[in-house]
């Protein structure tokens, strides 16, 4: 990342911060709310750009892991078990073991067969997930109590809550700017811009493919065990195929390939769907599907795109 | 073993579904290389559009007409405004832009006809049972669901190897640079293999009005198990979406059928009761990453497929 990039990243996550304070400030709770849940989706968003913008997967299943890691919050809790020390790394585990065996026989395909199977999965979970009646089934199940964690941290206060995101996110983010630059990171760009060439030098890149698709899993995951804790409620529809899209729409309107675009797209994202739209018209989603069409169609590299360059 | 037979029957006929499904879209991406997730959208507009018709019209055929020529006229308007652009572009720009369009249409549905499904009624003429075997009774509509089906299987195979219409979509899905090159009009080609296989969806969809309740999202709860269908007979392969089709339709019916029972007989009726729906729900997806760990080209590969 160069310094102006890492300047503007700096800046935006120096804004997140501020929003709780500004929120308190003008007596509108309400939006810490809405930013924490900007925040867990761009969680979500960063993690499918290391292996879409960087890795070249077009995984069109994404969700799959957010109810992963919700379901092993919620389930755990159903049977008392409410320790995030052990919820959390837990929701991750599930998640990439769910990503490795996703990964293992999607990564053998490419291409279109690679989206298809990759949503096929996804919807095998949610109807997984619908089946279990004991755990609510079609309508979900109420979260009892929020992750605990021995008094170190308290979720049940909002604005706790929020700065936790915010810490988890920059963790992501640098998590991910450590990886994409890494030996690893390099081996899967290169995979992506020509694999052929890549073998030909003496990498096996299916390994590799597959460790970053279970990273991206489990940092997914991770998001779910945010969002469940969020809602107070887990449900299938966390993993609805339509949730996927939505966040690969976040990475791609944010501008694909880079750490703050999906931030930035999830952001403009969720203030569209969540806020302004609605506000609009009650079929705000006959605006938007024709919306992502023209960003797809003109604005390819995405808002991070429109910014004026000036060396990298 | 009549309920058995029936059920069978039921599999062919949600097999017969899914082909028309899969061959348009198995068309579209093997010709123009085009990852078109909208084709779920045609399906429904079929369905509401058939329903509509046939409440104003009273004759369930002319509604079937006029929905198979509107669904058309759809998926070619569709294909010049939005698709055309994304013929060059790379899958993941298809895939979002054809979700965009599924926002849209899902969308546009619910301020047309509102947010409630619509139940459609037979006509009385197909409304009764026909008895294909001594002692087997079998509805009227999903027999001629089924024939109607097979016949335009038929009809495609003859349209695709034995016409010159066939003889161009097959060398333009081969190389379409060589095909334009010999002065064939290839945008009016895609044009017109997009409109039929938005037609072929239409059909779809409209046949499974009267069966299923036709409501918003339909398209998609499809569109993803037509995926399987593809991704289990090889992309870009009629041959390979038709036996997908009817092997997915059949796996898929009969597990819900008669896994239960199944699992009843070995584990007891409690664990059955939990986990017979779950896995009749996900019998597909596992049977799709079988066949994809052994064939990661699926059963029948083209050799066009990208």
């Amino acid at each position: 990342m160069t310094r102006r990039g890492l300047l503007l990243a700096a800046v935006g996550l120096g804004l997140l911060a501020l929003v709780p304070p500004v929120a308190a400030a003008i007596g509108q709770p309400f939006y810490v709310d809405v930013f924490r849940r900007i925040m867990i989706f761009a969680i979500a968003a960063v993690s499918l750009d290391l292996i879409l913008g960087y890795g070249g997967m077009v995984s069109f299943g994404h969700a799959a892991y957010l109810g992963v890691g919700a379901y092993a919050v919620g389930i755990p809790a159903y049977y008392g078990i409410e320790n995030g020390f052990v919820q959390w790394p837990l929701a991750m585990l599930a998640s990439a073991a769910a990503a490795l065996v996703i990964g293992a026989i999607s990564l053998r395909t490419s291409g279109v067969s690679f989206i298809m199977i990759t949503l096929a999965f996804a919807q095998m979970l949610f109807y997984l997930a619908i089946s279990m009646e004991l755990f609510g089934g079609d309508d979900g199940m109420r979260l009892a109590r929020r992750s605990a964690f021995a008094g170190v941290v308290d979720l049940k206060n909002g604005t706790t809550f929020y700065y936790v995101v915010l810490v988890l996110l920059v963790g992501a983010l640098a998590i991910g700017h450590v990886l994409v630059n890494s030996r690893f990171g390099m081996v899967i760009r290169g995979a992506k811009s020509n694999e052929s060439r890549m073998r030909a030098i003496g990498f096996s890149t299916f390994p590799y493919k597959l460790v970053a698709f279970m990273i991206a899993g489990a940092m997914c995951g991770l998001a779910g065990a945010l969002l469940v804790n969020h809602t107070d409620y887990m449900s299938p529809a966390f993993m609805h195929w339509t949730r996927s899209g939505d966040i690969m729409f976040m990475v791609i309107l944010g501008g694909m390939g880079t750490l703050s675009g999906p931030v930035l797209g999830a952001v403009v994202l969720r203030v569209l769907e969540d806020l302004l739209l609605p506000a609009w018209t009650e079929h705000w989603q006959a605006i938007l599907g024709p919306f992502l069409v023209l960003v797809v169609i003109f604005a390819k590299r995405g808002l991070i795109g429109l910014l004026p360059e000036r060396n990298d | 073993m009549l309920l058995v037979l029936e059920q069978a029957l039921n599999g062919v006929q949600f097999g017969v579904t899914l082909f028309l499904m899969a061959a348009g879209l198995t068309l579209v991406f093997g010709i123009m290389n085009l990852v078109n997730l909208a084709h779920g959208a045609l399906y429904m507009m079929g369905a509401y559009l058939a329903a509509t018709f046939f409440q104003r019209t009273g004759s369930f055929l002319l509604a079937v007409v006029l929905a198979l020529a509107a669904t058309l006229v759809i998926g070619v308007i569709v294909e010049v405004l939005a698709l055309r652009t994304l013929y060059e572009r790379d899958h993941l720009d298809q895939v979002l832009a054809t979700f965009g369009l599924i926002l849209f249409f899902n969308e546009m549905v619910a301020v047309v006809w509102g947010r409630a499904a619509i139940y459609t009624k037979l006509p009385p003429a197909l409304a009764g049972h026909v008895e294909l075997l001594p002692g087997l009774r079998y509805p009227l509509y999903r027999t001629v669901v089924i024939v109607v089906g097979l016949a335009v299987a038929v009809l495609l195979w003859v349209v695709v190897n034995r016409t010159r219409l066939g003889m161009l979509i097959r060398a333009g899905a081969a190389n379409r640079t060589m095909v334009a090159a010999l002065g064939v009009n290839i945008r009016l080609l895609y044009t017109l293999v997009f409109g039929l296989g938005a037609a072929l969806a239409g059909l779809a969809g409209l046949m499974a009005g009267p069966i299923y309740a036709v409501q918003i999202g339909m398209g998609e709860q499809i569109l993803i198990q037509v995926f399987v269908v593809i991704v289990i007979g090889g992309i870009g392969s009629i041959r390979g979406a038709l036996v997908g089709a009817l092997v997915v339709g059949m796996v898929d019916t009969l597990g819900r059928a008669f896994l239960r029972p199944m699992l009843a007989a070995v584990l007891g009726p409690g664990a059955a009761d939990n986990a017979g729906p779950a896995l009749a729900s996900m019998l597909i997806y596992i049977l799709m990453a079988a066949v994809l760990f052994f064939r990661p080209q699926g059963l029948f590969p083209t050799a066009t497929a990208r």
